[in-house]
């Protein structure tokens, strides 16, 4: 029997690693009643060999499935080992595990078996046997099933702390190429649904105090970068549109990895594209974080990001008119547009010039990225010399000097700015 | 005002007690170090202090009247390092504080400041780090054990995350460099030290205990561990960067280190 678990856990995580998302935040569930658990810690407890974070127990319930998408390894016509976890396994591993403080939860997702309905029954019975009979309060993400009925959505949403469908091909075109029996109103139609749950939970919450949770850590969805020939303006324009339409907390880049010798993909061996997938987190965090517009980052006139710096040197070597920023008195949304200047050293400088005015060596000590911050500030003692410079010899001053950096393209790092 | 090289006995209250005499006998403190450091007789300007409850008591209050509570955590915090220049640098950041009429804790321009803030991001990292990388091993008798090594003394930062967490286990958390630990029976938590901390610093032996599904569920966690990894995305060095290998010992997809 528990050669048969090892290696179910095996199929079944090893099909579940491409969706990217492994996050355990967005959520702040108490330990209620002396049980197990809580959420909000945001863990990452381990890291993969390739740098990704493990938070959650990442695993489909079943590889088995009725559909033939050609990006996915569980596909139908995929000669693959097939296995299938029972609802108890399932609940029996998500606790031994966080007992044990390998895990901030699960996130579990499926194959479609027989229909929609049917596979979404089981997930949300196992989301169910968790808070119920384990009073289980740690992090439960559920994949919703597109085309699964508005109540089983409903439930899912009373248990789990996070819901996602992944668009996965972000071109309408794109999809009909690769998924031609999936559609993308069928994908829609329950993030429209779920969007318009948490705002009415939201305002029940506000009156009652009582209202039941409702997926407190929102929606998600992923996108997969490099299978169907997009342009990264319309993987932003797409991320852009789900962060507006539908409330998403986070939209998840998976750059492709080949699995398949279908003419229609890129074949097995080509390169995963993690440095492009690189400059779409950091494309996104400008949209959350810094104040970008997605048409600021990509546009007609430059629809691709560059791949050898990054999309906010990248925005400021084309906007050299709106330098140099003044580090003692601009405001702080501009400070934040300063190349090598994060939302931490804005902070910092925000609070600390009120002491008295910053030098280049105050900037330097508070972790400004003086290197590439200097071609953009003016602050006391420090006269910008290079305003009317080119935008091209400043980026290839900037590259000189910061070499490694910009060459180690597989780096996933996130705190670039 | 004298200079002044400040002896104490290497406790939290010990620090307090020596702000309160910094102002009371009008010190300049030169250093300030653990009595055990002190050589007999060598220094005329040697100040002993002696830990007192009460004079403790008025400069922590009075910190939190001047900085907060958060800014009074941040010493602590600090203290917690158990870096050589900390006790110094708490003492004359405290001055600092109590001398200015700015909230000089926002002050990123200034020195000591901003030092106070880098060693403060250390052992919180820390701290984050034991939360993520303490791995509980369930004895027979349902005890979930964890062994931990931190750089610095964060096990006091942990206790409320542990506790609120695992409140229907019974556990213990025990820092093998400190021999101390934190035990929770299901109600309380409590610090505990052993006769023979020696038996429990080497994981080895825990194996005896072990409760009968231990093994399998440390063989399925190292099973997943291998299994969501992407080779087509290999990157140890980013790896390394989020664990590194001091860490490896007391994890069991790392094999307790011996892949290593
Ligand atoms: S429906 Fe989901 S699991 Fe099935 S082939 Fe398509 S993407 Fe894969």
């Amino acid at each position: 029997m528990s050669d048969r678990i090892k290696e179910k856990l095996e199929i079944l995580a090893d099909a579940a690693k491409y969706d990217v998302s492994c996050s355990s935040s967005g959520s702040n569930r108490k330990n209620k009643d002396h049980g197990l658990g809580n959420t909000g810690a945001g863990i990452c407890h381990t890291y993969t060999e390739d740098g990704r974070c493990v938070s959650l127990l990442k695993i489909l319930l079943t590889n088995h499935c009725i559909y033939d998408c050609a990006y996915c390894v569980s596909r139908k016509s995929n000669d693959i080992k097939r296995a299938a976890f029972t609802v108890q396994e399932v609940v029996d591993l998500t606790i031994n595990f966080y007992r044990r403080n390998y895990i901030e939860g699960l996130f579990l997702s499926s194959g479609i078996f027989k229909d929609a309905d049917f596979t979404m029954e089981r997930l949300v019975l196992i989301a169910k046997k968790l808070r119920r009979e384990h009073n289980f309060n740690g992090y439960i993400h559920l994949k919703t099933i597109p085309a699964a009925s508005p109540e089983l959505i409903h439930e899912a949403g009373l248990y789990a702390d996070r819901l996602s469908i992944n668009l996965e091909i972000p071109t309408d075109a794109g999809l009909k190429l690769l998924a031609p029996e999936k559609n993308r109103k069928d994908m829609i139609r329950p993030m429209t649904y779920l969007k318009d749950q948490l705002i009415k939970t939201k305002e029940e919450g506000k009156l009652f105090k009582t209202t039941p949770k409702f997926a407190p850590a929102g929606q998600s969805t992923q996108l997969i970068i490099g299978a169907s020939g997009e342009s990264d303006q319309q993987i932003i324009t797409a991320a852009n549109y789900f962060y507006n339409k539908f409330n998403m907390k986070r939209v998840y880049y998976s750059g492709y990895v080949p699995i398949s010798y279908d003419k229609r993909l890129p074949t097995i061996g080509t390169a995963v594209p993690t440095a492009r997938e690189n400059r779409l987190y950091q494309s996104d965090w400008l949209m959350r974080f810094y104040g970008f517009q997605a048409d600021e980052i990509v546009n007609e006139s430059h629809p691709l990001l560059d791949l050898d710096i990054d999309p906010k040197l990248s925005w400021a070597l084309r906007n050299m008119d709106r330098f140099p920023i003044d580090i003692n008195k601009d405001d702080y949304q501009l400070i934040l547009r300063v190349p090598g200047i994060g939302v931490g050293s804005a902070q910092k400088i925000v609070a600390a010039r009120k002491f008295g005015p910053l030098h280049i060596e105050h900037l330097r000590k508070i972790g400004v990225a003086i290197n590439r911050a200097k071609y953009f500030i003016s602050c006391k003692g420090f006269l910008q010399i290079y305003a009317d410079k080119r935008a091209d010899l400043i980026k290839s001053y900037i590259l000189n000097s910061s070499k490694s950096k910009y060459t180690s393209s597989t780096t996933q790092q996130l705190q670039l700015f | 005002m004298r200079e002044v090289d400040l002896y104490f006995d290497g406790t939290w209250e010990g620090i307090l007690t020596s702000i309160f005499e910094m102002f009371e006998y009008k010190i300049m403190p030169l250093s300030l170090s653990h009595t055990a450091a002190r050589q007999k007789g060598m220094f005329q300007t040697a100040h002993d202090v002696v830990s007192q409850q009460d004079k403790a008591d008025r400069v922590k209050k009075g910190l939190i009247e001047k900085i907060g509570r958060n800014g009074y955590l941040e010493l602590w915090h600090a203290f917690l390092s158990e870096l050589p220049d900390v006790p110094l640098l708490i003492i004359r950041l405290a001055r600092h504080y109590f001398q200015s009429e700015q909230p000089e804790r926002l002050n990123f321009g200034h020195d000591l400041v901003l030092r106070l803030k880098k060693i403060v991001k250390s052992v919180s990292r820390e701290r984050h780090r034991m939360k993520a990388f303490a791995r509980f091993q369930r004895l027979q008798d349902g005890l979930f054990v964890a062994l931990i090594e931190p750089d610095f003394n964060v096990l006091p930062l942990i206790r409320k995350h542990f506790q609120d967490r695992y409140a229907d286990q019974r556990w213990l958390i025990f820092d093998i460099r400190r021999h101390y630990g934190l035990y929770y029976d299901e109600h309380t938590t409590s610090e505990v030290t052993f006769a023979d901390p020696g038996n429990l610093a080497n994981s080895r032996t825990l194996v005896d205990l072990y409760a009968a599904d231990e093994p399998l569920y440390a063989d399925l966690w190292k099973r997943y561990f291998k299994s969501v990894n992407i080779v087509e995305r290999k990157n140890m060095k980013l790896h390394l960067q989020h664990v590194p290998r001091r860490y490896w010992r007391h994890l069991h997809e790392k094999s307790f280190g011996l892949d290593a």
